[in-house]
């Protein structure tokens, strides 16, 4: 391997939906810099790998580990000279935050009502690139949304039976 | 869980998005509500969301919308929300780029990240980092170094990694953290070990003292992160290969130890970094093999992948270090993951045997139509490369081929495919017929041009030539009556050269010709009225000059040709341009490709630049002294005279014109305390060469190459003279200098070292030109002069040692493929084609017999008669 030894190992962190709409994406160098070739890429990847569920591909020069639940489809996409396993140890992470977050209602509804939890978890997984936690408690940890924050005066009847219920 | 929708949204079913139908201007007008008092935390949360969600999607965000809502935001610092805080530094850090002013939220993250509240310190650096510049981060250093030691893992983490973004731009700050960060690589916290050491081998790269005292401190202490360990190995790796050291290294112990770590991951990295290294030798890959054979049978796809693509380098250059992992592989044929599949596949065609060939290949052909275009292209490398070894299952791999061929697939796949199956008609004549058809039937729905008109000019090289060429008009004539210009121009060239080959053929290729001479486009329609010109004439002669040999487009440097039309128009003269003056192109070494990456790396057109004798040109006709001896015609390859670990290092370019020879010696001084000045070589011949000129060269110092040159003249009275030894001299005036300043003292003393001899052989005068049909070059040429001779090569065994030696040589090119000796046949003719010094064509035809020794018979044609002479005297 050529390549410089360095810590910027993850190139883009995408989440699309069950029609390749994407939810989340965040691109950390310029291998797409344009909104246009990052929606071409991204429908490229969809379809490739929208119908097996088979964790990883080699797409247009990069790897691509993948993993679907219900109608949600998370990405991590980084170098093809890169450790695959250190790609899959992000989508591990990512999931099993979101997954704890949500209660283990990973898909597409639950994710669109906690779109802050998602964009805060993924801030604490990545910083520009560089894996920042691997530890899903530690993310989660770190995110802390606490429900309580919320003062009951400002909620519904229902959100509070609901939160209560939940929490209990 | 919060609840921020109303009701209704959540009984709107399942498929609704929130968010779907966001206007960017709606959103900025809520965004107001960021002034009210007292702050709806939850609101303006949402609306954070909202711009946030809006950014994701790429949105456009003018530079005004952006700073109104931006500095409406910083507002929301006066709320103590937690959730809502951090949306606000999420928000800072998206907008830092199309925002004007962000800066003047410096203080309040700088208040965050020194602040009590431990979830708000690291995302605060992160963000402030993101908005800093070189002289702010100065103002915050202090705070920086006193985050980078902090015992809190995420404000340390953060702020170490926020440091390695900055390195870039301001690495003289972050330069002076060195100590802090040294500090926190031995943290218990692995993240932030990981960090630490990035950080570190990013200030240190430059000085690899510092790294390689770095790695040593690290092997030994042992760490914990995973993350660290594969960055460690990385960095040993580069180390090893930079300071080329040995495998008996500590390092490479090193990376050998961690094949037996606990994590995968670093297993992992170890074993691909042992692969990857250069020159390992089998034994020391087998551990590194043996794991990846474990990893094969691993339950996780990614894990699989990573073992078998690593295997599948192996396999390149070492395919019997993988023959043990082949049943493993096998077990892999069958994988849900069809990369993993392709992968093991290829693997196994390169290290199984003939027999388990058909098997694989109906196994692929199952499910190639799943897998994508990068991953087809690898198919067809191995598909090439497996021809090449076992040519007789050429036949399968053939009808492979066709089949991928009618799939769908981009550009880069289906040239992959027509250039395999071209070299596999190149390769095996058997499969001529076959994989023409099989390209014709291509070309009947082919949408790349540059594919089309490539298949057209092989139809026409090789169709007129296979027993029944009548076949292959029709997909000709139908590309001229289907296709764009560039694909009609082609097949017309090709349809002429049906017609000169084929008499009984010329009177249909002829009406074609008429009808493509009424065609739309003017380069159509000329090549169709200069060829019918040509043919209508039946001259055999004129043929091969005109339509198989066309020594315009194909031997000539375009940039020589431009070079000499332009010198032409400037001193108008009678005579009419003479073509002979113009330097011919180096014939391309055709190199087989070796690299097989399942990477479509290079996406750049490849561009023909000038080549390496048009840049010699350029440089000589710089030099005054070589004025007027007109065009270049040929740069030998270079000839060291030295060895190669002497104080001076000298190597020789041998330039031949037309009566003259320029020798240019690329000197190296390898002493840094010497500066040598005034250097030339002083050359001594053995023939009648009168050496007219030195060029020295000025001023030689430390490790600066520099060139000298001599002019000769050839001797004009004998010119068949055309061999010559030179004993040369390096002459020189050396002045010491001090080894760091490189300040010479003011005296020096001549000096002078021995060099060892040159020789000039006939290759020299000769320039090599490929004649795609030869027995057409032949014919022009003419037996006037023709000369014969028989030779017996007595120390010589093999005819392919016969070829080569006859080859090198004489510098000739061969034409036809002739250079490939077929296997187990006694006799073999090579055909030879060349230009002579002053523009004479040469072709040779060499018999070869192999007997006791091999005996040559040479049949020599050539234009003039010296030239005929020269060849045989020199190869008696």
């Amino acid at each position: 391997m050529d390549t410089e030894p360095s810590l910027y190992t993850v190139k883009a962190v995408l989440i699309l939906d069950n029609d390749g709409e994407r939810l989340y994406a965040k691109y950390y160098d310029d291998t797409y810099p344009s909104v246009k070739e990052q929606k071409a890429f991204e429908k490229n990847i969809f379809s490739k790998t929208h119908r097996t569920d088979s964790e990883i591909a080699l797409l247009e020069g990069l790897t691509v580990v993948y993993k679907s639940n219900i109608d949600l489809f998370f990405y991590v996409v980084g170098s093809s000279h890169e450790n695959e396993l250190m790609l899959m140890a992000v989508l591990n992470c990512l999931f099993d935050s979101l997954s704890q977050m949500l209660r283990k209602n990973v898909e597409r509804r639950a994710l669109l009502e906690n779109m802050e939890g998602l964009f805060l978890a993924v801030d604490e997984i990545v910083d520009g690139g560089v894996i920042l936690e691997s530890d899903p408690q530690q993310v989660v940890h770190r995110v802390a949304l606490r429900g309580e924050d919320v003062p009951y005066s400002e909620q519904t009847v229902t959100q509070v039976m609901k939160t209560k219920l939940k929490w209990s | 869980m919060i609840k921020k929708f109303d009701k209704k949204d959540e009984e709107s079913g399942s498929g609704s998005n929130p968010f779907q139908h966001l206007e960017k201007s709606a959103v900025l007008q809520e965004a107001r509500i960021f002034n009210e008092t007292p702050i709806n935390p939850r609101r303006c949360l949402h609306i954070l969301t909202k711009i946030i969600y809006l950014l994701n999607q790429g949105e456009h965000f003018g530079t005004m919308e952006a700073t109104e809502a931006f500095f409406a935001m910083t507002r929301l610092f006066q709320s103590n929300d937690q959730t809502l805080r951090r949306m606000c530094y999420l928000t800072i850090k998206e907008m830092a780029n199309i925002s004007e002013d962000v800066i003047i939220v410096t203080s309040s993250l700088t208040k965050d990240m020194t602040g009590k509240e431990d979830v708000y310190r690291g995302p605060a650096i992160r963000a402030l980092c993101r908005i800093t510049d070189t002289t702010m981060l100065q103002a915050i250093e202090r705070y920086m170094k006193q985050a980078i030691v902090d015992k809190v893992p995420s404000v340390s983490s953060s702020a170490l990694v926020s440091s390695l973004h900055m390195v870039k731009m301001s690495y003289d700050v972050v330069k002076r953290w060195v100590n802090e960060a040294q500090e926190a690589a031995s943290s218990d916290n692995i993240m932030v070990q990981y960090h630490a050491l990035g950080l570190l081998y990013h200030l240190r790269k430059n000085d690899r003292l510092a790294v390689s005292k770095m790695l040593n401190k690290f092997t030994k202490s042992g760490l914990k992160s995973p993350f660290a360990y594969c960055m460690l190995i990385r960095i040993a790796s580069k180390l090893l290969e930079e300071t080329e050291a040995g495998h008996d290294s500590p390092l490479f112990d090193f990376i050998e130890s961690c094949l037996r770590n606990k994590h995968e991951m670093v297993v992992y990295e170890a074993a691909s970094a042992i692969v990857h290294m250069p020159n390992c030798t089998a034994r020391e890959l087998a551990p590194a093999v043996s794991v990846l054979q474990l990893f094969c049978s691993s339950p996780k796809a990614a894990l699989r992948y990573a073992a078998v693509r690593t295997l599948n380098k192996v396999a390149m250059k070492h395919p019997s270090a993988v023959t043990a992992c082949n049943l493993d592989l096998e077990n892999l044929i069958t994988d849900s993951n069809r990369s993993i599949a392709t992968l093991a596949i290829t693997t196994l065609l390169k290290t199984g045997s003939e027999s388990s060939v058909d098997r694989l290949m109906k196994q692929i052909s199952s499910f190639v139509s799943e897998i994508s275009d990068e991953f087809k292209v690898v198919v067809v490398q191995a598909i090439s490369a497996l021809c090449q070894k076992y040519p007789r299952k050429h036949s399968v791999m053939m009808n492979f081929l066709s089949n991928m061929l009618r799939d769908d697939g981009g550009f880069e796949y289906k040239r992959a495919i027509v250039d395999c199956i071209i070299s596999i008609i190149e390769e095996n004549p058997e499969s001529k017929e076959t994989g023409l058809a099989h390209l014709c039937e291509f070309i009947e729905d082919c949408e790349h041009t540059v594919l089309a008109t490539k298949i057209l000019h092989l139809l026409g090289k090789e169709g007129p030539r296979t027993p029944s060429p009548s076949k292959y008009i029709r997909f000709i004539f139908n590309r001229v009556v289907l296709e764009s210009e560039a694909v009609r121009a082609a097949a017309v060239s090709a349809l002429a050269k049906f017609g000169a080959q084929n008499d009984d053929l010329l009177p249909s290729v002829l009406v074609l010709m008429q009808r493509c001479m009424m065609d739309s486009d003017d380069e159509v329609r000329d090549r169709a009225t200069f060829y019918m010109n040509v043919l209508q004439q039946k001259q055999k002669a004129l043929n091969a000059a005109y339509i198989f040999n066309v020594r315009l487009c194909l031997s000539v440097s375009v940039p020589g040709l431009e070079k000499s039309l332009h010198q032409y128009t400037l001193e108008p003269t009678e005579k009419p341009f003479d073509m002979k003056s113009v330097p011919l192109a180096n014939t391309p070494i055709t190199e087989q490709k070796t690299e097989f990456a399942p990477v479509a790396t290079s996406k750049l057109p490849e561009k023909p630049g000038p080549t390496r004798q048009d840049i010699y040109q350029e440089q000589l006709a710089a030099i005054p002294e070589f004025q007027g001896l007109g065009s270049l015609f040929k740069t030998s390859e270079a000839v060291q005279l030295t060895e190669a670990e002497t104080e001076y290092v000298v190597r020789c370019v041998k330039h031949t014109f037309a009566r003259h020879m320029v020798f240019q010696f690329d000197c190296t001084n390898t002493l840094n305390d010497q500066l040598l000045q005034k250097v030339m070589v002083q050359m001594e011949p053995s023939e009648a060469y009168e050496v007219l000129h030195y060029v020295p060269a000025a001023n030689l110092p430390y490790s600066q190459p520099g060139s000298c040159y001599s002019l000769v003249r050839l001797p004009e009275d004998d010119p068949t003279a055309v061999s010559c030894t030179f004993s040369c001299t390096l002459k020189y005036l050396v002045k010491d200098c001090d080894p760091n300043t490189g300040e010479p003292d003011d005296d020096g003393y001549d000096d002078e070292y021995v060099l060892e001899d040159l020789e000039v052989t006939v290759a020299d005068h000769i320039q090599k030109v490929l004649k795609p049909n030869f027995a057409a070059a032949w014919d022009e040429v003419g037996d006037d002069f023709e000369k014969e001779e028989t030779f017996a090569l007595a120390s010589v065994r093999t005819l392919d040692e016969a070829v080569g030696n006859i080859i090198s040589f004489l510098g000739m090119q061969p034409c036809e493929r002739s250079d490939k000796v077929p296997e187990n046949k006694n006799s073999h003719i090579l055909f030879l084609a060349g230009v002579f010094r002053g523009g004479h064509d040469v072709l040779v035809r060499s018999r070869l017999a192999l007997a006791d020794g091999v005996t040559m018979q040479v049949t020599v044609r050539s234009s003039d008669e010296t030239v005929v002479d020269i060849i045989l005297a020199s190869v008696g």
